[in-house]
């Protein structure tokens, strides 16, 4: 069975406010996959339906073959690692480890190799006998995951996994993540609203805007073939032309002669952002374009006289 | 779930606190009986009776003292939080030396102030032996005593709220006041003040309803005539065995302190906004 | 003005606190009169020795302890109970119980009591008392505890019941153990508060419940006498003493 999870036509209403709103999907065995969309989109409240903190208003919740919608938290085999990774603070990190273990009334020996091996996984073994308060915001999170992991659920849950860190720690813990998910093979969901963060770990990617879904894929089917104009402009920025959007980085400009299909326009701006430069050029036909291009192509000045240009294999037709 | 939490709570006031309302809403609409306590006969004769001018001399009284015990604490207090709240680190070590006295015990501090004021008390014996009088001031058993030991237990009550809005303020606002022309005392009485308004209100009304309710200050200080509402109910209960009367008395208190609560938090949400 | 605060605050501290002075240095004082005459501990002999004092203060003592142990209980669950889901009636009923006078919660309690007894063939006592002093005390244990329960995460418990634990398993294992110092806090806070109330008790104590203040108040009424002054240093100093332990427990 490759299908750990099945959400079919769940939704769950707050009185008369629709938070998840007939939101179906699949997660496959393995995964890392993402619940991607602004604040308010409904990402957290689906996870929670997932984890057992909400019950759904209708539809089913289906895990592992297995409907799931009345039972409790604790009935679960998900596991949740909190965005403040909520460890118990009069607890060492190993006694926070070993709190699921108890509950299920593992064995003392059982218990304490299964911790070791854990820790040993998320590389804290130094760290096992601190508390909380003695923990860096990077080895909290470890040690978030290694309670969870340690209880070999079937889905782990991850709400916002990076928002508490040092924006430096994101891009390594990223990688750590991926790497740590790889390890262990077990199938990761992660809630975020930052689509950097969507498309560089993820597998698979839903995003959710006002409780329903937008589009399911991977991340180059959502950033390359977006289904509508909101999932289009969510995950990048987007020049639109009529019905018709071309992504900044995919044009090209050029002060030489022109083939096929270039634009005449005229540069209004030119921001120098590092390694690249943003040049806004008003097109003949009106609309202003945003163009991103390496600083190493040339240097354009308000006023200059340039020609636009892209690949057609390269526009996005939402909706078509 | 949560209800068997709170079961306890709200069984233990239902009991202990609204039972007991109840009976005295319902004594102070019955007649009272010869040896106390009451009879079957329905009556409004209670609430008729506090519009006796006997008893609205005593509820005037009552609120007289309240008001200017109110006044004194908020222009006394003012000024401690104010030091307060600019002593920096030892900010905190003040603030319990003004509330830790506070807590302990009631009864003594109402009876220190007997002790002090007392015709051979310390105040007027320290007075005689430097010959400053040769006969003790009266200076227990009246309105005065009363209206310092009222002073005396409500002060903190003030101060806290103060301390806060006080801590709370910006002080880049002092320092424009300053650069604008301000001198010190300029620049409290025209900007620190006016912004403590809701600190002011807030502290108003954590002394004026105990002021109103007060039973032992005036009891001790004020030499056992019935000086406040206070006093009056417990006599009734007591020695004059008017059990209805003193519910209804007791119900017009609470009434009033009721009243007083919501207007003062009407206000309060509307500084919120 | 910047000289002029710091005397401000130098008298209004002596305002606070001299009288309390007052009454120590003299509890000390050898003479039975206003007059310094010497250091002595013989009120404190007297006081000691007195058996209707220590006759009160055990009852005191006997009630503060009873009344502490449920109004902590009750209060604690009650605030963990609050804070899982506002309950408005409850709130304000607490609220209401702090703000309505002693002596009109006095007068009722006794009324109530009275009424009740017709029924229940009981009279007033150290039980009535207790009953009395428990109604009292379970707001202000539910504002301290309810304080520190809003600094917990209430991730906290959710991360218990996701890692297996039942709701019991939550609140003892990882809320109450983070609440306790709050609990002691308030325990040690109602202990005062019931130690030292007479208005209330003086209204519901039946004849042979006298607690230590309903003595002290008729030593006080009765006039000058040195031994009040040196059972109520004492008193003062017991019970600062444990409001000091009760803050530090608080903002541990």
């Amino acid at each position: 069975m490759n299908t750990v999870l099945e959400l079919r036509n769940v939704s769950k209403h707050f009185g008369q406010h629709r938070a998840v709103d007939d939101v179906s999907l699949t997660v496959e065995r393995g995964a890392f996959y993402a619940l991607l969309g602004p604040s308010g989109c409904g990402k957290t409240t689906t996870l929670r339906l997932v984890a057992g903190f909400e019950e759904a208003t209708s539809g089913d919740v289906v895990l592992s073959g297995e409907r799931i919608n009345h039972l409790k938290p604790y009935e679960r085999t998900v596991s949740t690692v909190f965005q403040s990774y909520a460890l118990f603070p009069h607890m060492t990190a190993r006694a926070n480890v070993e709190f699921g273990l108890r509950r299920k009334r593992v064995p003392e020996a059982e218990i304490r190799k299964r911790v070791t091996d854990v820790f040993s996984l998320v590389q804290l073994s130094s760290k096992a006998d601190s508390l909380p308060q003695q923990l860096s915001g990077g080895e909290k999170q470890r040690v978030a995951l290694a309670r969870s992991l340690v209880l070999e659920p079937t889905l782990l849950l991850l709400d916002e996994p990076l928002s508490a860190l040092d924006p430096n720690l994101r891009k390594q813990v990223r990688g750590e993540l991926k790497a740590l998910q790889r390890r262990t093979g077990v199938t990761f969901i992660f809630v975020t609203h930052d689509q950097e963060e969507a498309l560089s770990m993820s597998d698979t990617i839903a995003l959710m805007h006002k409780g329903k879904l937008e589009q399911v894929g991977t991340p180059q089917e959502l950033y390359l073939q977006p289904k509508s104009r909101f999932v289009a402009g969510f995950l990048g920025a987007v020049n639109w032309l009529g019905a018709v959007g071309v992504r900044p980085e995919a044009t090209r400009i050029t002060k030489s002669t022109p083939g096929a299909n270039a634009r005449p326009a005229v540069v209004q701006a030119s921001t120098f952002l590092g390694s690249a430069v943003h040049v806004e050029a008003k097109l003949a036909s009106g609309e202003t374009v945003v163009s991103e291009v390496s600083r190493l192509d040339g240097t354009y000045v308000a006023g200059d006289n340039v020609h636009v240009w892209w690949h057609p294999a390269d526009e996005l037709r939402p909706g078509s | 779930m949560r209800r068997w939490f709170l079961a306890p709570t709200a069984s233990m006031l239902a009991v202990l606190f609204f039972a007991p309302m109840l009976i005295i809403v319902a004594y102070s609409l019955l007649a009272r009986g010869v040896y106390g306590g009451v009879t079957d006969d329905w009556t409004l004769e209670s609430y008729r009776r506090l519009l006796d001018p006997l008893y609205g001399a005593i509820l005037l009284r009552t609120l007289t003292l309240s008001t200017v015990a109110t006044v004194l604490c908020l222009v006394l207090g003012f000024p401690l939080a104010l030091f307060i709240s600019r002593s920096g680190s030892r900010k905190n070590v003040y603030l319990q030396l003004v509330m830790i006295p506070f807590w302990t015990s009631f009864l003594v501090r109402t009876y220190a102030w007997m002790f002090l004021l007392r015709d051979t008390g310390l105040i007027n014996s320290a007075l005689l032996a430097l010959g400053v009088i040769s006969e003790p001031l009266p200076l227990l058993y009246n309105n005065g005593a009363v209206l310092v030991g009222l002073v005396y237990s409500f002060l903190p009550f003030v101060v806290l709220p103060l301390f806060a809005t006080l801590e709370r303020l910006d002080k880049s606002l002092l320092e424009a006041a300053a650069d604008l022309g301000a001198r010190p005392w300029e620049a409290v009485l025209r900007v620190v003040v006016p912004l403590c308004a809701p600190a002011f209100r807030a502290g108003a009304v954590l002394t004026f309803i105990p002021c109103l309710g007060a039973y032992l200050t005036p009891d001790l200080l004020g030499g056992g005539k019935t000086v406040m509402a206070g006093n009056l109910i417990q006599n009734q209960f007591t020695t004059a065995r008017d059990w209805p009367f003193g519910s209804a008395v007791s119900l017009v208190l609470m009434a009033v302190v009721m009243v007083l609560l919501i207007v003062s938090m009407r206000s309060q949400r509307e500084d919120l906004l | 003005m910047k000289r002029l605060l710091p005397l401000y605050a130098v008298a209004a501290f002596a305002f606070l606190h001299l009288p309390l002075l007052v009454l120590a240095v003299f509890s000390v004082n050898s003479s039975r009169f206003t007059v310094w005459q010497g250091f002595s501990l013989r009120w404190y002999e007297a006081a000691l020795a007195d058996a209707q004092l220590a006759q009160a203060a055990w009852n005191s003592l006997l009630i503060a302890l009873a009344a502490t142990v449920i109004s902590t209980a009750i209060g604690t669950i009650c605030a963990y109970g609050l804070w899982k889901g506002r309950s408005p009636v409850v709130s304000g009923s607490l609220y209401t119980t702090l703000v309505t006078p002693e002596i009109v919660m006095g007068v009722a309690l006794l009324a109530f009591f009275q009424w009740a007894f017709r029924f229940l063939h009981v009279q007033l006592g150290m039980h009535t008392v207790v009953l009395a002093h428990v109604m009292f005390s379970v707001a202000y244990v539910v504002i301290v505890v309810m304080a520190r329960l809003r600094t917990v995460d209430p991730a906290l418990e959710e991360a218990a019941l996701d890692l297996g634990g039942t709701e019991w398993d939550a609140f003892r294992l990882v809320t109450l153990p983070q609440l306790w110092p709050a609990v002691a806090s308030a325990g040690l806070l109602a202990f005062t508060i019931s130690f030292d109330d007479y208005v209330i008790t003086s209204m519901v104590a039946g004849v042979d419940s006298e607690t230590l203040p309903m003595v002290i108040y008729a030593m006080a009424r009765r006039g000058a006498n040195p031994v009040v002054n040196a059972i109520s240093t004492m008193i003062v100093v017991g019970l600062g003493v444990l409001i000091v332990v009760s803050e530090r427990l608080r903002t541990s």
